[in-house]
């Protein structure tokens, strides 16, 4: 946990949560024969990675995953520099059901410059978004399919997820 | 880490980590290039007019592709079908381009320092395509992220640079920028081809004697070709005495190290700086230039424009 940051979820509320949303997805209608999971750099890595494992333990699938940096797509390119990672999605996704993955979501323009740039890789079957917090604020017409928790907060407050792995304390801060 | 001026009119202007900041990026960008759809829209609503008031192919052609890759509108300005052929001075056709707000300027001009000139009478980003016999900045840019995707450290990295130095652009950039990441250069040209030693102090750079002591153990080899319309033959007895003494052959290039790389910032006289067969045979470099030019001219818009766009 940072300094300033105020805990929202403890690390037994942060579990509890993602315990949630993977079984919102996992009974979902989801095809997980024909699905990929596709992360948002950089805040929807983990929860598309422990989404994947989830699936894996659950029905034996091993999906594909991909990676996304859309900075390239954003309706402010210049803000946020082009960072190092880029977008990696090594699987052909005309066709397929693809789960979008990101930790918070505010005003959409992320997922929307996400949905833009995938659409240039191809024409997928349909498109679900899950986000672990929905914090509000929206600024366009993008509603996720799959929501830990919304919670409120003010637009300059900032979302930390941290559920990075089994040994840390898993938590959700505002800063 | 980002940069932080409007204009790319200079290798002198970047630091080392400035020149990896372009090369990263620029990496970033080659990946658009391999994609079904070749677009991304970065720079929808920029306006980029290109200025060649010289002939130009490759470098033309890679920013105009470049600027389509990325959305941004963009004109290409000939002179031969401007203005310019009624007596407008290169001031006052600027101003008036000036006047229709575009975001960037690339230029390409006979005269050196016609770029810098322009950078100061337009609130417009200017990269400099190319300068009389002064700088080629993105041509130097392209020609390191090429040999950075071969080559992990360029600190111990000799590079050669052979041919008509004294009236090349591409020489002068890549002397500055190599030496700026370490590597030790080796010049070799007939004496009249020859800048003066003292345009390039602090960085390591050496006149070699012969080829065979020029390209000897070289990691990376950039021909140059004798430039026809800078009147170059003048400086020479003849291009039969220049092709015995300074063409690259099969048996030269041999000396070299056994990985490595051969540019060209074309356009190549074969058989006269270099043997045709190392072309034929694949043994250049040449093509890999020309396709990171495009990502390089991209990632050269993204970070002006952007750099603009915030402190503008």
């Amino acid at each position: 946990m940072s300094k300033s940051g105020v805990i929202v979820f403890d690390d037994k509320e942060t579990d509890l949560i993602l315990n949630d949303i993977i079984n919102k997805i996992i009974n979902s209608d989801l095809d997980f024969n024909n699905a990929v999971i596709i992360g948002i750099k950089n805040g929807g890595i983990v929860l598309a990675d422990l989404i994947k494992k989830a699936v894996l333990d659950r029905f034996g699938i091993d999906c594909e995953i991909g990676y996304i940096d859309m900075t390239l797509y954003r309706d402010d390119p210049f803000v946020v520099k082009k960072s190092g990672d880029s977008t990696d999605l090594p699987f052909d996704i005309n066709g397929r059901e693809i789960l979008l993955v990101d930790d918070v979501i505010s005003s959409g323009r992320t997922v929307r410059a996400s949905i833009d740039e995938i659409l240039d890789f191809g024409r997928p079957a349909k498109i679900k978004l899950a986000v672990f917090i929905d914090k509000d604020g929206r600024e366009l017409p993008v509603c996720p399919d799959f929501i830990g928790r919304k919670i409120k907060a003010e637009k300059n407050e900032i979302i930390n997820v941290n559920i990075t792995s089994i040994s840390d304390k898993k938590f959700v801060e505002k800063i | 880490m980002s940069f932080q001026k409007k204009d790319l009119i200079t290798i002198k202007d970047l630091s080392a980590s400035d020149i990896n900041y372009f090369v990263e990026t620029a990496k970033e960008f080659k990946k658009i290039s391999l994609k079904d759809i070749k677009k991304v829209p970065t720079l929808r609503g920029k306006t980029v007019v290109n200025i060649f008031y010289e002939p130009s192919t490759r470098t033309r052609s890679s920013f105009e592709i470049a600027q389509k890759r990325l959305s941004a509108d963009s004109l290409s300005i000939t002179v031969s079908q401007s203005s310019v052929v009624k007596g407008e001075s290169l001031k006052d056709t600027l101003l008036n381009l000036e006047a229709m707000k575009p975001d960037a300027f690339v230029v390409r001009h006979s005269e050196s320092g016609a770029a810098h000139f322009i950078s100061k009478i337009t609130k417009a980003s200017v990269v400099n395509a190319g300068d009389g016999i002064n700088e080629h900045p993105t041509q130097c840019l392209l020609d390191i992220m090429t040999v950075a995707e071969v080559k992990k450290d360029f600190k111990s990295l000799k590079v050669a640079i052979i041919g008509d130095i004294y009236h090349s652009r591409v020489a002068r950039s890549d002397i500055y920028g190599f030496s700026k990441l370490g590597a030790e250069i080796y010049l070799y040209a007939p004496h009249s081809l020859l800048p003066r030693m003292i345009e390039y102090g602090g960085g390591k750079v050496f006149i070699a004697k012969s080829m065979e002591e020029a390209v000897k153990n070289a990691d990376v080899i950039i021909m140059l070709r004798i430039q026809k319309e800078r009147a170059s033959y003048y400086f020479i007895p003849s291009i039969e005495e220049y092709r015995n003494f300074f063409k690259l052959t099969p048996e030269l290039l041999s000396k070299a190290d056994k990985k490595v790389i051969v540019l060209h910032p074309g356009p190549v006289n074969r058989d006269v700086e270099i043997s045709g067969s190392i072309i034929n045979e694949n043994k250049t470099h040449i093509f890999k230039q020309v396709e990171n030019g495009v990502a390089v001219r991209m990632a050269c818009l993204y970070i002006l424009i952007g750099y603009q766009k915030l402190n503008g």
